[in-house]
């Protein structure tokens, strides 16, 4: 049966867990350099993507395999009408597993209906991006335990799917989840009794201030601009839930602050000379994890 | 056990020498039963529908009769999504040959439309939508949707 990696929902913890051994074994440089040698890389990207797209690729370089893409959406045939169906068969014909990123939710699911080859998704819509969950696990991981921890996610929480899905895969973890985000994109309700129902603490808060003094992580999403009616409520908004240094002063030594990149206001960049900021660090650890990926759906 | 259908109801719609009778359908449900069933009226069958008829289990009731025309058991479980009580009697020659009830179906492929309008299955894909049927309600297996309420709304 052909192996993909649609959803984190998919994996117990169980496999979360040995998926992320592996790829810490693989960050020691303990592994294969041609573990993939010979075999071909389709990265089928229908939006843009800095570093998913790049360190998929990286990652198969670093196995000794080779990518191949289709360059922009408006190059390819899709363009010309072709249904993500007929683009996945035929791509299923010239390589050995697809990493996917497409506009719409359940593209995924539909690209493994019709691939032949595995598929891995690199987020669908607002759907899932199971590769981001595990590199974000892999980093507090390398800070502390994942059992128990207790987590402040900030930011866009209804429309930012990084934040769903990491909540969802913590759930497995017993984590306390704290909420904070602007009105009108707070965590989705049905995300909220879901979690609840699986046994995890989620309190919503007005002000990151509230918490920032037991939490052990600080996840940060991106507000986007395009969800205000202007300039100035966006401004006014986002600069309530920027992360400084000062507001850091007040929180645990160990405590880490992650965001899936790209950032624009949402932290100070004096942040990043702190031993806090572990957001390059999450970015960078998107090879090892997204290698482990690639063995474990191609080897 | 075979039996003869209540004559009674002969008064308010007319029995049928073959085909299918629908009954205990929840009150004011009827009409979406034909849509699943696909029954337009462009369609053959002879269709009869009451609404509203006395009931003594139900208090009201919905009945469709359709002639001619014997439902499989895919078309029969579909049934359950919206009227779980229902009951389903084949008729051959004016006699009920065949009384059976309705089961929910663990998935349903092509019968409903995914509200979420970022779906794939909404698109020129050739696929048909399909939830899994879950205590919640229905579940996209494409988005992972749910249709908690109100399924007869997005009847295909």
């Amino acid at each position: 049966m052909t192996r993909h990696i649609i959803s984190i929902g998919d994996f117990d913890r169980r496999q979360i867990d040995r998926l992320l051994d592996n790829a810490k074994r693989i960050d020691a440089q303990k592994y294969d350099k041609n573990a993939l040698y010979g075999k071909i890389l389709a990265t089928l990207f229908f939006e843009p993507s800095t570093r998913t797209r790049m360190s998929f690729e990286a990652a198969m370089a670093r196995f000794g395999g080779t990518s191949i893409s289709v360059g922009s959406v408006e190059a390819c045939s899709m363009a010309k009408g072709e249904t993500l169906a007929d683009t996945i068969r035929v791509v299923s014909g010239y390589a050995d597993a697809i990493v996917i990123r497409h506009p719409k939710e359940g593209a995924a699911r539909l690209a493994a209906q019709f691939a032949s080859v595995p598929v891995i998704n690199a987020g669908d819509g607002a759907g899932q991006h199971p590769s981001q969950t595990l590199l974000d696990l892999y980093t507090i991981r390398q800070s502390m335990k994942l059992d128990g921890i207790s987590i402040a996610l900030i930011g866009d929480l209804r429309y930012g799917r990084t934040a769903h899905s990491l909540a969802s895969a913590l759930s497995l973890y017993h984590a306390k989840l704290h909420t904070i985000s602007p009105k009108g994109l707070e965590l989705p309700t049905s995300l909220h009794t879901e979690l609840s129902e699986k046994g995890m603490e989620v309190t919503e808060h007005e002000d990151i201030r509230d918490v920032i003094k037991e939490v052990d992580v600080i996840y940060v999403t991106r507000i986007q601009r395009e969800r205000f009616p202007d300039s100035a409520s966006y401004f006014n908004v986002a600069s309530s839930y920027r992360i400084t240094p000062e507001l850091l002063a007040g929180a645990k030594k160990h405590a880490i602050v992650l965001h899936p990149l790209p950032r624009v206001d949402e932290i100070d960049p004096r942040v990043d000379q702190l031993p806090h900021a572990k957001y390059f660090e999450q970015s960078k650890n998107g090879v090892p994890v997204r290698m482990a990926m690639l063995l474990q759906v191609m080897q | 056990m075979k039996k003869q259908e209540n004559p009674d109801e002969g008064l308010l719609v007319r029995r049928i020498q073959n085909g299918t009778v629908i009954d205990h359908i929840d009150p004011g449900e009827a009409l979406n039963v034909v849509k699943i069933l696909g029954i337009t009226g462009t369609t053959l069958e002879s269709l009869s529908i009451a609404t509203n008829v006395p009931s003594g289990q139900m208090g009201k009731k919905d009945i469709v009769k359709l002639s001619n025309r014997e439902l499989s058991k895919e078309e029969v479980n579909r049934i359950a999504l919206i009227s779980p009580r229902a009951t389903i009697n084949i008729i051959r020659s004016y006699k009920v040959c065949e009384k059976k009830g309705v089961e929910i179906p663990d998935m349903i492929e092509g019968l409903v439309r995914c509200p979420n309008p970022g779906c794939i299955s909404n698109t020129n894909e050739p696929i048909r939508s399909r939830f899994l049927v879950t205590p919640k309600g229905l579940h996209c297996t494409y988005c992972d949707w749910v249709i908690g309420r109100d399924i007869t709304s997005y009847i295909i």
